[in-house]
Parts: C-alpha cells; structure tokens; sequence
C-alpha cells in the first residue's frame, strides 16, 4: 500500500517509503482498513494481480519526476498569470553550451560577455582611509522614507487602438431604431459591428431609403426584434475606410484669382457606383429574408414606418 | 354609503409597492395604524410586516383566526380556493393585462398598432352603415357584409 503513495520520488519521500516498506513487511497481519477504503485497496490489489500477471503492463512515465522544490533543481517558482508555477530555469552552464552550439553553426567564435558587476571596489590611498571603498556602477534610487512614491500611470494607448465593446442587445440582425441624423426615428437592421465599434447598419434602402451606413451605438435603439442574417454576405471592402469621407472641393490656392472670378456650383455629394452595387447586394439578401418572415407584410410596414413616442408613453419605462 | 372593506385578519390585499408588487396576500395582524402583519403562502408573499400604504384592500376575505400561523392562513387559503377567485376577478384581469401591455416589445406595439386600426375601421364602417339606415334611410348605402360585424 505504501507503494502507491510514495510514488513520487522525493528525497524525503524516500526515507518516508524505506521507512514504511520495513514496517509493513515486518507483520504478517494485514493492517485494518477503515470500510469506506476498502474498496479502494481492493482495486490496488486487483491491479497488483494483474502487474504480476502480466495482463496488464505498467506504462513508463515519459520524464523522470524532479524534485522542484530542492535548491539544485533548475527550475523556479514563479508567479504566472494568476497562479505560481513552476518555470524552467536554464543553468548558467545550459546557457552557456547552447551559445556554443548556435555560435558553432554559425560559424562564428564564442564571446562571452562577461557579468557586469554592480559593485566595484576600489583602494583609497592614504592611511586610515580605510584601504578600499565600494563603487555602484548603476546609481541607485535615491529614497526617501516620508516621499511618496509617483504612481506609474497605465497608458492606455491611442484612441484608435482601445478596446471597442458593443452592447451586448446589439447582435448582427437586430433591428434598431435610429435616433439621431438625418434617418432619426426610422428602424434600420444591423448588420455588423466595424473594427472602429461603429455599427454598420441599412434599412434597406428601398423601404426607408437608409443607405449603407455607420452608426455610433449611442445614437441607437437596440431592439428584442431580431432576423437571422447569418447568410448575408456583406463585400469585403465594406469597412471603416468604404465610408471615410471624399472631399467634394479643394479650396483654391491664394494666387489663382482666376478660379474665385468664376461662380463655381455647388458640388453635392452622390454616391459612387460601387456604393450603388453593394447596396443593392446587401439589401437584396435581407429582403429575401423578410420575405420568409411570418408577418412578412407587417414586418414590411415595421421598417418602413417610423418610431414615435404617443403622450402616456415614457421611453425608460417601456420594453423595445 | 357604509364601508364595505376594511384592514382585518383575513382581508385579501393587492400588494402595489416593493418587491412583491402584483401579489395578493392576506392580513393576519394589524401592528399599529400604519402597518399590517401580512402572510401570502400559496403567492409567494412571505409572512412580513407591510405598511398599508403599499396595500390595496380587495372584496375577497378568507376565514382563520385572528394571528394565526402560515399553516393556518394556507389551510384557509385553499378552503377558500382563493387563487382561482382571484385570477377570475376583473381586477387580476385587467393588471394582468397592463403587465402584458407593458412587456410588449417595438415590433408587437406596432402590430397591435395596426390590428386597431384595423378593427376600428371595421367598426366605424358598420357604425355608419346602421346610422345611415336608420336615420338616412332615403340614401341609397353599400352595405356591408355580416361577417365583419362578427369580426368587430
């Protein structure tokens, strides 16, 4: 029985088992066992059996089990991600046999450079000086017991970089009532959320002539209305960058007059071809969607229409 | 006109404030003025001081005695087969349906929308129609199918 349990091989774990071995082996009588064990050491008795049978093979453990925590072990306990663990930690001599290896099929001679020491000491000459003196090579921190200590600051990094989070109610097929711009009030269908965080939504078009278009989700009314998009396949090239903004007129250069002279029209912005297509493309596979609703007509009616508050209705109270 | 309810052991009580707005209870016990012991053992309304501002007095009364334990009042509870009485009462009826009012989400506000502007269509065309023939009859006036005056 002792067996088993000093399976591990430490050093102590040894003695411990050397120790045990001789106790169990010196009386016959078996030792009583408490009877919520005993089946327990019955199945270790069947498994004894079957080892000395030869029906079943003991599998040899890959590694040899080290002993982690004596001092000439090479690994360290180190905390890691929530827990302490056991690193690996490469002796000087590993390290130093590695740089030779990778050295040697370079083709380049060893150099070791050596260990920078933190402390030089230098002599004093003169008596009574005490002889010899200890240089730091890195100055130290001064310290100050009564000085606070600055807090180091986390950055956060650029804007561009942070982390976007959506609402959660906002999913790729809600339909979402707008609530700013030019589209305020309308009920457009969400498509997906851009890397910017930005929502990309449509209405589709035909129904309430919302385009393509961005949303920040703020400016937006998540819905418990939701469609199954997972078929839509929206192009590619629709991202953060399909909606940066075109200038639509340079501003003349201060010399040439000949520019101001003339009455120049007013340049309106209209939508490019491409923007044509993939509008006709996304939409087109919504609206097959819909098509499949079972309240088709009124699902229909639902985008086309417009949201509104009547007089008793508070919209903190209400369920969208 | 006498009062017909009063705060007594035994009056059922429509809870209308805190955790258990909605639920019907009974009162075991008056405290003071102001506050009611309170046990709804078969409503999930545990045996609770309430004050009796929170506490809407109802017509049904169920008969234990005076403080008596939560066996006690759910014994009476079921003698009395009060949860069916009170789901069968207008009251239960109409808070169950500003509850399910209440939880409509935007698309089904505007479906019922739409189903009432339906409906009252319907109901003003057939209201005209009985209006013309009765008090225009000299009119001559489409009339309307049988079948949406049921639909009404």
């Amino acid at each position: 029985m002792a067996d088993v349990k000093a399976e591990v091989k430490t050093e102590a774990g040894k003695r411990k088992r050397a120790s045990k071995k001789e106790e169990v082996k010196a009386p016959i009588v078996k030792k009583k066992v408490r009877p919520s064990r005993e089946k327990y050491f019955a199945k270790y008795d069947e498994k004894k059996k079957a080892l000395a049978n030869g029906t079943l093979k003991k599998i040899p453990s890959k590694k040899p089990k080290q002993n982690l925590l004596s001092g000439t072990a090479t690994w360290k306990v180190v905390y890691k991600s929530g827990t302490w663990r056991f690193v690996h930690k490469p002796t000087e001599n590993k390290l130093l046999s590695k740089a030779a290896a990778t050295a040697k099929a370079e083709g380049k001679p060893l150099v070791i450079t050596p260990k920078k020491k933190s402390i030089i000491v230098k002599p004093i000459k003169g008596e009574k000086n005490g002889g010899t003196r200890e240089v730091h090579t890195v100055k130290r921190k001064a310290y100050y017991a009564t000085m606070k200590t600055p807090k180091k600051h986390r950055s956060r990094g650029l804007f561009k970089n942070h982390k976007r989070n959506t609402r959660s109610s906002l999913t790729p097929g809600t339909v979402v009532i707008l609530l700013t711009g030019i589209h305020k009030g309308k009920r457009a269908v969400l498509l997906k959320t851009l890397d910017t965080g930005l929502l990309l939504i449509t209405g589709p078009f035909i129904l309430n002539s919302i385009p393509l278009r961005r949303v920040h989700q703020g400016h937006v009314i998540a819905t418990k209305t939701k469609l199954d998009i997972s078929s839509v396949q929206i192009p590619e090239e629709v991202d953060d960058k399909y909606f940066k903004r075109i200038l639509l007129k340079k501003k003349p250069k201060k010399g040439d007059s000949s520019k101001i002279l003339f009455v120049q029209k007013n340049k309106t912005y209209r939508p490019t071809e491409k923007r044509k297509s993939d509008q006709k493309l996304v939409d087109k596979q919504i609206l097959d969607i819909l098509k499949k609703h079972p309240d088709r007509k009124t699902f229909l009616m639902y985008l086309a229409s417009t949201f509104g508050l009547k007089s008793n209705q508070y919209p903190h109270r209400m369920q969208f | 006109m006498p009062f017909k309810r009063f705060v007594e052991t035994g009056r059922v009580v429509y809870v209308v404030e805190g955790p258990y707005k909605g639920k019907i209870c009974c009162i075991v016990d008056c405290i003071d003025q102001k506050t009611v012991l309170v046990d709804g053992p078969e409503s999930g309304v545990p045996r609770s001081k309430m004050r009796i501002s929170q506490i809407h007095l109802t017509k049904f009364k169920v008969n234990f005695p005076y403080n008596g334990s939560t066996r006690t009042v759910r014994q009476a509870w079921i003698k009395s087969d009060l949860s069916n009485l009170w789901i069968k009462s207008r009251w239960a009826e109409k808070a169950a349906n500003r509850e399910k009012r209440a939880s409509l989400g935007d698309f089904e506000r505007f479906k019922l929308k739409r189903a009432r502007r339906i409906r009252n269509k319907i109901r003003t065309n057939v209201y005209q129609a009985l209006f013309n023939k009765t008090y225009c009859p000299k009119k001559k006036v489409v009339k309307k199918p049988k079948e949406e005056v049921k639909a009404e």
